[in-house]
């Protein structure tokens, strides 16, 4: 589903590069926990599956594409294939729970019929329903978190990028967050969520990939969080 | 869905920047003015030129008695001479440029002179002996009349050659650097314009710098996040090209129609007909200008 091939990324001529010579091959389904410390490289690892960002050398494979070979009008397409969550949530404050997730179905245009059948689909998905008319700021942090998850989740990706979904979050509702990221994963999506968050990758023992100065240190099935362990 | 929806984004960027749009739609109501009336004034200089240049002439004026031009030494043209002329005009070599050329007679001139001053010229009587022969010459295409002259002056019983198109050359100098004048003010206030609708678009795609984000990461299509921005710039544009067609309309009705056309009568004029014929060209500018200003900033700004 994602596969590095000798990867490299280099920022500015001359800088340390962020990843170094990685390669690494997940595959359908799997849910792969990416950790390491800050500046380690993880978020450059989601950047170039989104490709927001292009590798200086080696070559990225997301869904069966070869993005370095991919025009940037196809970017979308692949995009949509894959759904993103963040730290900071990024939800539009002047729009409800409801039109939140729905935003994502707009505007890819999706027809308004299947915007109204999906929508509190997902939403009972992540465990919101009810609390479709509130707006952001009335949630907690945890609410919010779902909400983000469940706009991610609305166009059905193939794979979900999770960049420290828990990291603003307390223990309690991080391992609520990581229970419903394993629940869609159950379901067939290809997860990948960087973390710092040690309990929740000891406890759900999944894959571990760990980054260090932009190399790969460490890709255990089952593993755990710190290496040393 | 999708045409819904960018139409009600496009309402609310409007009605966030109002100010700004306003300013833009004033500045490009103000430089698209004198765009238009650059081009007025050029279709009012080919309309006089359609008219006065058909009836003008270029008159071969032929040694008088006592003249003091140097070729007139030898003193009135003679019969010969005439001849020579004629010959020459009809010639290969200036014929092709010559549509019509006709000799004009003392006495002929006198019977003309008398038409028109039955009462003689400023008091005084005159006579045939003091009227000048001449050579009345229709070009083929009125702009050689270099070439004519070249050949005719200096000629033995010519004393000068006028083309009466001479007549109008300062009047058509005087509307011609009017018109490059609204041409270059125009010019300025369209490079205000295109940095004005820039700076408009750009504060509109920082406005919604969450949503476009969050377009790009869920796969919208790069026409759908640029779409909404560049349907502001232009409607915009539009609408000052709309101010600029009415204000142009409004002037001609009001300044040429009503006033200039009443009392200068001989001359024919633009027409609001020709105010509307400018329109489609000035929307042009418009959305061509929106157009290069959106471009130009939502490759900066909303990067996919």
């Amino acid at each position: 589903m994602i596969r590095f091939e000798d990867v490299t990324k280099v920022y500015t001529r001359g800088a340390r590069p962020a990843l170094d010579d990685v390669a690494v091959d997940i595959e359908r389904g799997e849910f792969v926990f990416l950790v390491g410390q800050s500046g380690s490289g993880k978020s450059t690892f989601l950047k170039l599956v989104l490709r927001e960002e292009r590798p200086t050398g080696g070559r990225v494979f997301v869904a069966g594409r070869d993005l370095s070979s991919l025009s940037s009008w196809r970017v979308p397409q692949l995009r949509r294939q894959i759904g993103v969550v963040f730290q900071d949530f990024r939800l539009l404050p002047n729009k409800t729970v409801q039109e939140n997730v729905a935003f994502a179905m707009q505007v890819i245009g999706e027809p308004r019929h299947a915007i109204r059948l999906r929508v509190p689909e997902v939403l009972e998905l992540v465990g919101l329903d009810g609390k479709e008319k509130r707006h952001p700021e009335e949630l907690s942090g945890g609410e919010q978190q779902r909400v983000a998850i469940a706009r991610a989740m609305v166009n059905r990706p193939q794979i979900l990028l999770a960049d420290e979904p828990t990291g603003n979050l307390d223990p309690t509702t991080s391992l609520g967050i990581t229970r419903l990221l394993d629940r869609i994963n159950r379901n067939g999506t290809t997860i990948v969520m960087a973390t710092h968050d040690d309990e929740m990758v000891d406890e759900l023992r999944k894959r571990v990939i760990e980054l260090k100065d932009g190399e790969v240190v460490r890709d255990e099935s089952r593993g755990v969080y710190g290496s040393e362990r | 869905m999708r045409a819904q929806y960018v139409l009600s984004e496009v309402g609310l960027g409007l009605r966030r920047n109002l100010t700004m749009v306003v300013a833009v739609i004033l500045v490009t109501f103000v430089s698209l003015t004198f765009v238009g009336a650059a081009g007025l004034l050029q279709m009012q200089v080919g309309k006089l030129k359609d008219q006065w240049y058909g009836k003008v002439e270029v008159s071969v004026f032929l040694c008088p008695t006592g003249s003091t031009v140097a070729n007139c030494a030898s003193g009135k043209a003679t019969e010969a001479q005439v001849d020579d002329l004629r010959d020459l005009l009809a010639s290969d070599d200036v014929a092709p440029f010559v549509q019509k050329a006709t000799f004009e007679s003392q006495d002929e001139a006198f019977k003309e002179f008398q038409q028109r001053y039955p009462d003689g010229y400023d008091g005084t009587q005159l006579t045939a002996d003091d009227m000048q022969a001449s050579f009345r010459i229709k070009l083929t295409d009125p702009s050689e009349y270099e070439v004519v002259a070249d050949v005719l002056t200096g000629r033995p019983g010519v004393e000068y050659v006028e083309d009466e198109r001479r007549v109008f050359d300062s009047l058509f100098l005087a509307m011609n650097r009017a018109s490059a004048l609204a041409a270059g003010l125009a010019v300025v206030m369209l490079v205000a314009a295109v940095l004005l609708t820039t700076t408009t678009i750009r504060l509109s795609a920082m406005n919604r710098r969450r949503e476009t984000e969050i377009m790009r990461l869920v796969g919208a299509s790069n026409w759908f996040v640029h779409l909404p921005f560049m349907l502001e710039g232009a409607i915009s544009a539009v609408v000052g090209a709309g101010l600029a067609v009415g204000g142009l309309w409004l002037g001609v009705k009001y300044v040429v129609d009503d006033w200039l056309a009443q009392s200068v009568t001989w001359a024919p004029y633009v027409t609001q007909r020709d105010v509307l014929t400018l329109a489609p060209a000035l929307v042009g500018i418009a959305i061509l200008l929106a157009v290069v200003a959106s471009g130009v900033t939502l490759r900066r700004y909303t990067r996919v």
